[in-house]
């Protein structure tokens, strides 16, 4: 069997590294210097770190002191969820409450739910419209039912599964209301769409390298200097004593080059991929008329790359399988932590039913992409989808 | 052909995956996630449902060289299985819930998805060989590794699911397959062999039972009688905790006027009653059968050399003859059985050869049923 060509559709789980963060990464990866070390070796680590640090605030608009590096963005959602929330509340014990949205990722979710379970916080995951975008009504009836008990509000700017854009604006005008912190997961955000730390007006933002074409396992937390945070990680200290172990000198400056060059060209980025996305969305419903997006419609409440379909009659997990053998590499868009597929918490919180959250496929694009790409969706869809109903009946 | 290897995470079915795809088949890695709920890691010596299996079959599949995917079969299995084996135990009877997986999961939701993907047949790592006999009809025969045969698990596949099926393990005993996963590098070859029920996890029947049942018990205690002086003799917490043929577990408080060990004869979810009695009136000479299920043509009487009935896994072979009446399966044994379950399955063989099957619905003794 020949291997084919691989389409690679799934850039809203990793994208492919860029060349100006593999140099950086490289050249540093023959470099000795530990960041925290006194000597002429640790000063040079020391300094490209800060170097990083300060390229990072300059493109997101930061202060290069509210950049804290983790070790990606789980890792940033916990510094941010449970180093706030401790901190409120150790100031404060009435502020038991956390915040948030039913179509968070796990990296938000997850810490909300251990944080109810084992540390007595009081989380409430607020309901979304159809879109799949928070229902700030909902929000504000609950800020204003007891204020004072807020710990914390977490919002995601963009949605992972669906693309649809949040209401972050609206949100810290609100938590600004009442004194309240607002953090917010822009994983998928950064490099999409225009993300300005400043002006958002955000207590607390997360993004990672990894999806803006930089390394894995490294990430950060842009957190106000003003705001206390309880740490997570206990050792030495190294970032502003909230985070602590050896900092990953090439990483980071790998993570800084891919954020500088993704933000840079974020604008055309955006028009690019939007319009392959478009196509694609189009084409496909030539071939399959019954396919529909879900999420935002395509537009400014929308990030550009993402397409998000249902297809009736189908299970995802055979359509993707069946593209798989085609060599296109999309997503069925659910978490899937157990290897057992579950129905899209999104789609459910967005009205879904089990059946309709089952039978979608995200394809999600990318700096790689091309129309190549939506040539070989376009072609495979028509016979994968048949067989996947077929494989129904 | 295209295959799907259903693949557990252990040994046999790896090697399964791992011959099918070397006889040159296009082979897809399949897991079934069976669990609603799956623990992450085994406890003891089980073999399937948890997410560290999951992985172990992921990494098979990797070795072998095979695409690998996760189908989540849960509902169907719930409502196929689970809510099966229970019904069962609350009615009295000992269900084989393996079977019914196959009958219904493996054999059925599985190859059903396969074909419709365009998939030609299902591989696992059953120990059973198939051929095609002279009228052209695939037969399924005992593995040669008697020991661990499990044509009695499959005695409930038809001649659809049979042409659809591959299992490349019958022709080689255990001990082989193991010194083949490990020459193949398949890390599961040393992975204990999976006995109990899967889906109970601690392999406590009776707790599981207690737990999952709750009203749906048809009762929670009842009585222990002894069948030779109608005496109350202990009591139980639940008719749904005891099998026909029990000899363990009964907590009699006292002997036997007879001194003999007691087993349990006769279980009445209604009245929450457990008959006991000594060994030789276990012994059962007539079995009833319903629910059939033919691997190839309906026979109408059996008889003869070579014609025999196995009554519960890895239960031995009982010389039978076996009369046919539409849905009715009427077994003469020629010599007595002992602790027959109604519920478990009759697997019917001409000499190695699996005729049928059909769930033992009564038994009973020549001079009058029990």
């Amino acid at each position: 069997m020949t291997e084919p060509r691989i389409t690679y559709l799934d850039h809203a789980a990793t994208t492919p590294i860029l060349p100006v963060a593999v140099e950086a990464m490289t050249t540093e990866l023959a470099e000795v210097g530990n960041a925290s070390s006194l000597h002429a070796s640790g000063r040079r680590a020391r300094r490209m770190v800060e170097e990083s640090r300060e390229t990072i605030a300059r493109a997101l608009n930061s202060r290069p002191g509210d950049v804290v590096f983790t070790s990606g963005g789980t890792e940033a959602d916990n510094l941010a969820l449970k180093g706030i929330f401790w901190a409120r509340r150790a100031e404060d014990p009435r502020r038991v409450r956390i915040l948030s949205t039913a179509v968070e990722h796990h990296a938000v979710l997850d810490p909300l739910v251990w944080l109810a379970e084992a540390d007595g916080a009081e989380v409430e995951l607020l309901p979304v419209d159809g879109r799949g975008a928070l229902r700030i009504d909902a929000l504000r009836e609950s800020v204003e039912r007891d204020p004072e008990s807020v710990a914390l509000i977490s919002v995601m700017w963009a949605n992972n599964e669906v693309g649809t854009l949040q209401p972050v604006a609206e949100t810290v005008a609100l938590g600004a209301e009442h004194g309240i912190p607002v953090h917010s997961d822009a994983v998928q955000a950064v490099g999409a769409v225009p993300v300005d730390f400043a002006a958002s007006g955000l207590d607390a933002l997360t993004f990672t390298g990894h999806k803006v074409g930089g390394p894995y396992g490294v990430g950060a937390l842009l957190v106000r200097r003003e705001l206390t945070v309880s740490a997570l990680v206990h050792g030495g200290g190294q970032e502003r004593d909230i985070r602590s172990g050896t900092l990953d000198v090439p990483a980071i400056a790998g993570f800084a080059a891919a954020i500088e060059h993704s933000v840079k060209v974020q604008d055309g980025h955006a028009t690019r991929v939007a319009a392959l996305r478009d196509d694609l969305v189009g084409r496909i419903a030539e071939v399959v008329p019954d396919a529909h997006l879900h999420g935002a419609a395509i537009g400014p409440e929308r990030l550009p790359g993402n397409t998000h379909l249902g297809f009736p009659g189908c299970e995802g997990d055979s359509l993707l399988m069946l593209l798989d053998a085609y060599g296109i590499e999309c997503s069925t868009g659910s978490a899937c932590s157990a290897g057992v597929p579950q129905p899209s918490h999104v789609l459910l919180a967005m009205g879904c039913d089990e059946e309709q959250a089952r039978h979608s496929l995200r394809f999600s694009f990318g700096h790689t992409s091309t129309t190549a790409d939506v040539d070989a969706v376009v072609a495979a869809i028509g016979p994968v989808v048949e067989r996947a109903r077929a494989a129904r009946r | 052909m295209r295959v799907v290897a259903a693949m557990s995470g252990g040994v046999d079915s790896a090697v399964a995956a791992a011959r099918a795809a070397e006889a040159g088949h296009d082979v897809t890695g399949i897991h079934l996630a069976l669990s609603r709920n799956p623990a992450s890691y085994r406890s003891g010596a089980r073999g399937c449902c948890t997410i560290e299996d999951s992985n172990d079959a992921r990494r098979a599949a990797d070795v072998i060289g095979i695409p690998f995917y996760v189908w989540d079969l849960s509902d169907r299995f719930h409502d196929d299985v689970v809510e099966d084996f229970m019904d069962e135990y609350a009615a009295g009877r000992t269900p084989n819930p393996c079977l019914r997986c196959n009958e219904k999961i493996k054999f059925a939701a599985v190859l059903d998805r396969a074909l419709g993907l365009g998939f030609d047949a299902v591989a696992t790592g059953h120990y059973a060989q198939l051929r095609t006999g002279d009228d052209g009809l695939v037969e399924m025969h005992r593995a040669v590794d008697h020991g661990k045969d499990q044509s009695y698990v499959l005695g409930v596949l038809d001649q659809h699911q049979l042409r659809h099926s591959l299992f490349p393990l019958g022709d080689t005993t255990k001990p082989v397959i193991r010194e083949e996963a490990a020459r193949r590098g398949l890390l599961v070859a040393d992975k204990p062999d999976s006995h109990d029920i899967c889906f109970v996890a601690n392999g406590d029947n009776a707790g599981w039972l207690a737990e999952k049942l709750g009203d749906r018990a048809p009762n929670h205690g009842g009585d222990i009688v002894d069948s030779a002086s109608g005496d109350v003799i202990g009591e139980h917490s639940g008719t749904y905790g005891f099998t026909i043929g029990q000899r363990k577990g009964l907590r009699i408080g006292r002997p036997a006027p007879d001194g003999q060990p007691r087993f349990v004869l006769d279980i009445e979810p209604v009245s929450g009653t457990v008959t006991v009695g000594p060994h030789e009136e276990l012994a059962v000479d007539r079995v009833t059968g319903i629910r059939p299920r033919w691997c190839g043509t309906v026979p109408t009487r059996l008889f003869g050399d070579g014609v025999t009935v196995q009554l519960r896994a890895h239960g031995g072979e009982h010389r039978a003859v076996v009369t046919v009446d539409g849905d009715q399966v009427g077994i003469e044994l020629l010599d007595p059985a002992y602790g027959i379950a109604p519920g478990q399955a009759a697997v019917v063989y001409d000499r190695t050869r699996v005729v049928g099957s059909a769930t033992i619905s009564a038994t009973g003794r020549v001079g009058g049923p029990r």
